[in-house]
């Protein structure tokens, strides 16, 4: 397994540090610490709870997220896999069905395709097909890539495949705090979890608290109160859209930021709750746009908010390409604070 | 006191394999009635395998099948009244009338769900057989399959896996030949299932799977090799599937079989042979061994009946089950 400095040197320079509680003198740690902080306490006190991963146990640890986690618990515990996703995932679903508690670590989701039958078919149907008789507790966790030329089978966000899947929950949270609630709630649910993460929050810090605790699923949180735009985004994108309502901010334009934190089970009223009082919404969605979360939420907009909207809502997402990888066209590709901006002072014209 | 056991095994065999037979043979005969609306893949041929490796089987042994699995269902233990209710799609199905024919389950004898997949619960298995180890239990995973699913990229990469842990799994393989209609000339550069086994250092042995004591020997020593912890055993039993891939008969049998295989002189039959065996061995007579085929008969019957009389699941319930 490789370690990357060259890609932590773009992060280190061009993702300034969110600090969720700047200012404040509360128990912080980075967003890598706190998904490492669950999964230590969740093997702790379960024995059922067990990880593997390619290069979990490696000096680099998942970008800091399973670090030496595997000289506490051993190789029985927590081990390094062979490039078979479809086996491993397919291993852990059979575990699972016996009773483990499998956490099965991905460096990316783009590698999850190799196992996508075992996901697809196995997992997310299990439950279903067998009418209960025997769940699939595991969770799958993958950090979405980007930047310094990753290009297109390193970069890519591929919730929108396992959204459209029934029988597979979709977790994604962008802060540390929420990181380490929801693995937790990931890793107890009986059922399969899809976790994806963005490698830019994993430097963010907030506060997190030392003990155990879990974030609920289907949970939204409103992660800045505004009267003019509903601001949803995804992962990342919340970050760039806290970014985007400071600067709208400074032109008198208050935006409201919501955090689904989790895909699926999505807390739609939390947002339609916020239409009411804004009647405009942008989706920051960390993703190709056609087909995939956001398309979701426009969806349901359309189908129970419609009256609520003072105008047509905009998605604001990757284009329809490939990741590519020269520098100049990577910018390009990527949306963020700019143009979350423009579409809310687009929805403010007159 | 092993004379006796011993005796008593092969009764259970017979009994197994008589049963497994008659379920087939009546499902086959009903059929065309529509009732069952759900693909069916009979074990016609392939009884032998399935009672010979179940035989060693404890309760809590765990065995993974694919959608070729009444055999392994039956054999194993499975309850029969809700495996045919659930090929009648009812509320007292094993699956609750959700999965059908190739989703059949019963975690009360550890059979813990068959996947129409091929090659997709092979992995299963090795997962099952990990829980084991990791709980120092001494239970035994099995993984049944067909000569296709060694085809598939999943059943090396979890024989590799299974061997580097020595986890307790054992892979048999039903070579019938065929994969739907297509021979396995057409789809194997060189057929020698066991050498691909070998290649990851697995034990592997091809046995005759018509023959019960053959499989029954055999599959003895896979199990034990595995539950003493020395690893995954492979064995590929060479069988006979009687009828063509799915329902019943074999219409197309001319146009895709070898001119040989459309003889009678062709077919071998497990059941047949076995009674054979017992009667000249001594071991039962005919009059013992058709009063159990007679008690079968009525089993199955009363089987079909409780299907039949079954309520059928609510639409309200559609929904139902998606998470557990």
């Amino acid at each position: 397994m490789l370690i990357m400095p060259w890609t932590k040197l773009q992060i280190e320079r061009e993702e300034p540090v969110f600090d969720e509680n700047q200012g404040q003198n509360v128990r912080k740690l980075s967003f890598g610490e706190a998904l490492r902080e669950a999964l230590d306490q969740a093997m702790e006190r379960d024995p059922s709870v067990y990880a593997m991963g390619q290069g979990i146990d490696d000096p680099g640890g998942m970008f800091g997220s399973t670090l030496n986690l595997h000289k506490k618990y051993g190789p029985e515990r927590f081990f390094d896999t062979p490039l078979s996703e479809e086996a491993m995932i397919g291993m852990g679903i059979g575990s699972a069905m016996a009773g483990l508690r499998p956490v099965s670590i991905h460096n990316r989701p783009d590698f999850l395709m190799m196992a996508m039958d075992q996901i697809v078919n196995a997992a997310a149907k299990w439950s279903y097909m067998f009418s209960a008789r025997v769940p699939v507790p595991m969770v799958i966790r993958a950090c979405i890539g980007r930047g310094w030329g990753s290009a297109a089978q390193h970069s890519q966000a591929l919730q929108g495949l396992f959204f459209h899947v029934p029988g597979l929950k979709i977790v994604m949270p962008s802060t540390a705090y929420d990181a380490k609630g929801l693995f937790i709630t990931s890793i107890a649910d009986n059922n399969p979890v899809i976790f994806i993460e963005h490698r830019w929050c994993y430097k963010h810090k907030g506060y997190v608290p030392e003990h155990v605790y879990s974030v609920p699923f289907g949970e939204a949180v409103i992660k800045r109160e505004g009267k003019d735009v509903t601001i949803l985004g995804v992962s990342h994108m919340v970050i760039e859209a806290l970014r985007a309502a400071e600067e709208l901010a400074k032109k008198g334009i208050s935006a409201e930021v919501i955090d689904p934190r989790t895909l699926k089970p999505l807390d739609e009223k939390t947002l339609l709750t916020s239409l009411k009082k804004t009647g405009r919404l942008i989706v920051a969605d960390l993703a190709w746009k056609t087909g995939g979360f956001g398309a979701e939420v426009l969806a349901l907009t359309a189908e129970k908010g419609l009256p609520l909207l003072k105008k047509p809502p905009v998605r604001v997402a990757f284009p329809d390409i490939p990741t590519p990888a020269s520098h100049v066209l990577e910018e390009a590709f990527y949306p963020g604070v700019k143009d979350i901006a423009a579409a809310a002072e687009g929805l403010m014209k007159a | 006191m092993s004379e006796r056991m011993a005796q008593d095994t092969l009764i259970s065999m017979y009994t197994h394999l008589s049963r497994i037979r008659k379920v087939s043979l009546a499902i086959e005969q009903k059929y065309p009635q529509d009732e069952m609306k759900t693909p069916v893949h009979l074990s016609l041929g392939q009884e032998a395998v399935a009672v010979g490796v179940c035989a060693h089987l404890n309760k809590d042994d765990i065995i993974f099948s694919n959608h070729r699995s009444h055999a392994h269902y039956l054999a194993k233990g499975g309850d029969l009244k809700a495996m045919i209710a659930e090929l009648y799609g009812r509320e007292t199905g094993c699956s609750r009338g959700r999965g059908g024919s190739m989703h059949l389950i019963d975690t009360s004898i550890g059979h813990w769900g068959s996947s129409a997949i091929v090659g997709g619960s092979i992995p299963h298995a090795v997962g099952a057989a990990f829980a084991m180890k990791y709980r120092k239990a001494p239970q035994v995973a099995v993984s049944f399959m067909g000569d296709a699913a060694t085809e598939q990229g999943v059943f090396y990469e979890s024989m590799s896996w299974a061997k580097m842990r020595e986890l307790p799994v054992v892979f048999i393989c039903e070579n019938n030949l065929y994969s739907v209609c297509s021979h396995i000339s057409a789809r194997q550069p060189k057929v020698d299932i066991v050498a691909r086994a070998r290649a990851f250092d697995l034990p592997s042995v091809r046995i005759d799977g018509m023959n019960v004591l053959e499989v029954h020997a055999k599959a003895g020593e896979a199990i034990n090799h595995a539950r003493q912890g020395h690893g995954p055993y492979f064995i590929e039993c060479c069988v006979q599937r009687w009828r063509g891939h799915a329902g019943g008969g074999d219409p197309l049998r001319e146009q895709y079989r070898r001119p040989e295989e459309c003889e009678e002189s062709y077919w071998r039959d497990p059941l047949k042979d076995f009674r054979h065996h017992l009667v000249s061995e001594k071991i039962a007579d005919d009059k013992k061994l058709d009063d159990i085929d007679r008690k079968l008969g009525e089993e199955i019957n009363r089987a079909f009946q409780y299907a039949q009389e079954s309520p059928l699941p609510r639409k309200e319930d559609l929904e139902k089950y998606l998470y557990s």
